[in-house]
């Protein structure tokens, strides 16, 4: 029986609250920083989730969003490739639905259970712009989940699962669109979400011969924390002691990835017997039932959901935010113009989306970029492939550029040494200025660069370490 | 194998203004310097056998053929990064000592300010994924200059004062050189007030970005008393060119850089110095920022490694000091158009060793050294030059 083996999340380290000027409104919500999207989310949550274990076992990567950076092209090619995992794998992006994050999981299930996977990789991620100053702005939050679906060292069996699928335009958005169109609040809340989520987990119940006291906890997506509190009564559960918090006020609704977010809030405090329900929405409902095994008292903890809340920096000025996202037309470093040369990137897609580095096997040395010729020995073609992406580094020197970026100022370029040997140039964020200085400790994040020519160009930054 | 020491002299030279010239093109600035050179040597363009040209931003030599109506006669255009006109003159050097031509011209130029914005823009490159970050070049050397402050333990208060010295030196000497960009004094206090430019250097940590032409009549030691008795004749060069040792190596230290340790090496060995603070009586370095001329002193073999900033305190580097440095004004006053430099440096220790440097004079000079670098941290083109007058 196909189940939970490992999860990760992450969640931006910015936010937007009430000391962010010029939004100043009394909650927190998680925003992506300029060079982060859906796919950078992902890969993070990813890797989260895939820590320690054998990444070349795992057999197909899906790639949840409503979100994604392009329309024609995988999300997913690009998100399993930074995560390093084997060419001959199954990577599909699940797209369109607020649902599309239990719909991977369905797949995944599915895959596992039907013996073509062994191991699935389900991430999503979602960074969806409200209108400034709208009820949606308050709401939504940027973020990412990610499980490792398997079928051995199991610490949630997937025991049971209802799905209704719905044709209504209650949230929606077309091509171009930047924010999300709705039709009457009063209608969609109640024909669509709260009409079809208690429908899907009801039939589940029913089905499974549940009451609702038998539930440790409730994880499901919701809107808003008005709909999501009535939802809960509704369904028969405690607020208090049953419902996994919507972290509204904290992050925020994160879209596709809100439901398995909340599901990996439950499992950091789950005991081994505990009985979850997981439900989320979206053209229709899936409800999930899931069973605690004693493993999960063996499992490794992850950077999941509690460690990342924690790890936080509240904008100081919603200017910043709007002028990321082309609300205030000011355009990042990478001015949209001729994109750069598909072919070259192509060529250097190991050491860029993977972050491979060589070693020589003559004498040790480790270079980035990768060298057919070694830099130290001179011996030609007698090397291994190194990966830095999962490397501690420290900065062994850097600067502050004040005057070439105006989305980045100052811009910090940092040299970083890695553990084990490797050193490389990257450039840095997600950061204050007081954690960059020589000695300084950093973690490697997988970022886009810039956009031009329609080519979104990936690579990796380093960031002061998150937790 | 030979050395170039006492082969080749040099017998006339020109200088363009350098600065922000929005009323010169590549051609009016190489008419500027080349016409200087060919009164100053007394001969017509029609005397010119060959030439080299040095420039970045000019494909082949034809632009100089062009703008001074050579006929016909082979020009070759060189580039190495900052190091290209002293490379240019290097290989110019070797026809001549060959013995293939007896009167060669060697120019350098650049025009940087048609570019429309104020800092260094990059030449039009080879098409690439461009996906290692573009570190202008300030923060390149800011790299350095953080990695010294923090291995020799200098406070940052300490080093932006040590590196203040250098531009406050520099601009005390181009303030009496009516070629340069820059002609007035600055103090330390403004220099080391200054807005940043790339932590920890400011605006007078960096030299500008500026248009500028040189250029320098060649001939064999014996042609050269038909032109003029105050020729001068090359000593040594020195070209080392690096491959990314630094960037590769995770070793690298940063505060120092190998190309100017060999390339300075060669050119002490050729022209057979063997006790460089004693036998060199000037130089001219570059100094595209503050903390390359504080390392090269490192490098050059002159200051103790991590000690260059105790005879920067002493004045030793001063123009009346033991060994002056950047007697012109360097980088700091001249701008570096990039092809231009090189000779620029040249014309300085040219017109030092003829007696000529008026206010700036160095006295009774007999040895002058021009250095160049060109690139990053990690990786340059390095090129040195010794000159002398003659025996």
């Amino acid at each position: 029986m196909a189940g939970i083996v490992s999860y990760g999340a992450y969640i931006p380290r910015c936010r937007l609250g009430k000391e962010t000027a010029g939004w100043g409104l009394p909650v927190e919500k998680s925003v992506a920083n300029f060079d982060e999207d859906s796919i950078t989310m992902a890969v993070a949550a990813g890797i989260d989730c895939v820590t320690g274990l054998e990444r070349s076992a795992v057999d197909a990567l899906l790639f949840a969003t409503t979100t994604s950076p392009y329309i024609e092209k995988q999300g997913a090619a690009v998100v399993a490739a930074a995560i390093d995992l084997r060419r001959n794998i199954i990577a599909n992006d699940n797209t369109n639905s607020l649902r599309a994050g239990t719909l991977a999981l369905r797949s995944a299930i599915d895959a596992v259970d039907a013996g073509t996977a062994n191991q699935v990789v389900v991430t999503a991620a979602d960074c969806r712009m409200a209108a400034p100053h709208s009820e949606f702005d308050r709401n939504f939050g940027d973020g990412a989940a990610s499980l490792l679906i398997g079928n051995t060292k199991v610490i949630a069996n997937i025991v049971d699962s209802y799905s209704v699928s719905d044709d209504i335009l209650d949230i929606w958005r077309v091509a171009g669109d930047s924010f999300v169109r709705t039709w009457e609040d009063r209608f969609i809340l109640e024909t669509g979400y709260l009409k079809v989520l208690t429908e899907a987990v009801s039939q589940l119940m029913q089905k499974c011969n549940l009451n609702p006291k038998d539930i440790a906890k409730a994880a499901f997506y919701g809107p808003n924390p008005r709909r999501h509190a009535e939802i809960s009564r509704k369904l028969g559960f405690n607020p208090q002691t049953q419902v996994q918090d919507p972290l509204f006020g904290k992050m925020g609704n994160t879209g596709t990835a809100h439901a398995l977010m909340l599901l990996i809030a439950a499992l950091e405090e789950a005991k081994p017997g505990d009985k979850i329900l997981l439900a989320s929405y979206g053209d229709g409902a899936d409800a999930y039932l899931l069973e605690v095994t004693s493993e999960i008292e063996k499992f490794t903890p992850r950077r999941g959901i509690k460690r990342h809340l924690e790890s936080k920096q509240v904008l100081l000025d919603n200017a910043n935010y709007l002028r990321w996202h082309g609300l205030m037309g000011q355009v990042g470093q990478g001015i949209d113009g001729d994109p750069p040369s598909v072919s070259a990137r192509w060529r250097e897609r190991e050491e860029i989306d993977r972050l491979h580095g060589t070693k020589c096997k003559t004498c040790g040395l480790i270079q980035y970029p990768s060298q057919r010729v070694c830099t130290k020995c001179h011996t030609k073609d007698n090397w291994e492939t190194v990966r830095l992406s999962d490397k501690k580094g420290k900065i062994f020197t850097f600067s502050l550029d004040y005057i070439t970026s105006s989305l980045d100022m100052p811009l910090a370029i940092t040299i970083i040494d890695f553990e084990g040997g490797g050193r490389g140039l990257f450039l840095m964020t997600d950061l204050e200025l007081s954690e960059v200085h020589c000695e300084a400790p950093v973690e490697m994040s997988f970022r886009k660069m810039h956009s031009s020519g329609g080519v979104h160009n990936y690579f990796w930054k380093a960031i002061p370490p998150r937790v | 194998m030979e050395s170039i020491k006492d082969k080749v002299a040099i017998v006339g030279m020109g200088c363009s203004k350098f600065g922000e010239r929005w009323d010169a093109s590549t051609e009016d600035l190489l008419v500027e310097s080349c016409y200087e050179a060919f009164e100053d040597a007394g001969i017509e363009s029609t005397d010119i056998q060959a030439a080299w040209l040095g420039t970045l931003n000019q494909m082949s030599g034809q632009i100089l053929a062009q703008a001074i109506k050579t006929e016909y006669i082979p020009i070759t255009r060189v580039e190495n990064w900052c190091a290209t006109a002293t490379d240019a003159m290097m290989n110019a050097c070797y026809a001549v000592a060959a013995g293939v031509y007896d009167l060669v011209l060697v120019a350098g130029v650049e025009k940087l300010k048609d570019s429309g914005v104020g800092h260094l823009t990059r030449a039009s490159a080879q098409p690439s994924s461009e996906i290692m970050p573009h570190v202008p070049p300030p923060a390149q050397f800011a790299m350095a200059a953080n990695r010294y402050f923090h291995d020799y333990k200098l406070s940052y208060e300490e080093g932006k004062r040590i590196l203040a010295m250098i531009s406050v030196k520099n601009h005390h000497n181009g303030s009496m050189n009516p070629k340069a960009q820059f002609q007035r004094e600055i103090t330390t206090e403004q220099a080391v007030e200054a807005p940043l430019i790339a932590y920890p250097l400011g605006l007078y940590d960096c030299c500008s970005v500026g248009d500028g032409s040189a250029a320098a009549i060649i001939t064999t030691p014996e042609k050269a008393k038909s032109f003029r008795d105050d020729y001068i004749l090359v000593k040594g060069f020195g070209l080392a060119v690096g491959g990314r040792q630094g960037t590769l190596r995770d070793y690298y230290d940063f505060t120092h850089f190998d190309e100017t340790v060999y390339a300075s090496r060669m050119a002490y060995t050729a022209a057979g110095i063997k006790n460089p603070l004693e036998e060199i009586d000037l130089a001219v370095v570059h100094d595209c920022f503050s903390i390359t001329e504080l390392i090269i002193y490192e490098d050059m073999g002159w200051s103790s490694r991590g000690r260059a900033k105790e005879d920067v305190e002493s004045g030793f580097y001063a123009l009346e000091g033991g060994l002056p440095v950047n007697t012109d004004g360097g980088l700091k006053c001249f701008g570096h158009p990039v092809g231009a430099s090189g000779l620029r440096m040249i014309y300085e220790i040219y017109k030092q060793l003829q007696d000529k440097a008026g206010p700036r004079q160095v006295r009774n000079p007999d040895i002058g050294l021009t250095h160049n670098l060109g690139g990053r941290p990690g990786s340059f083109s390095c090129a040195v030059s010794i000159w002398g007058r003659r025996g």
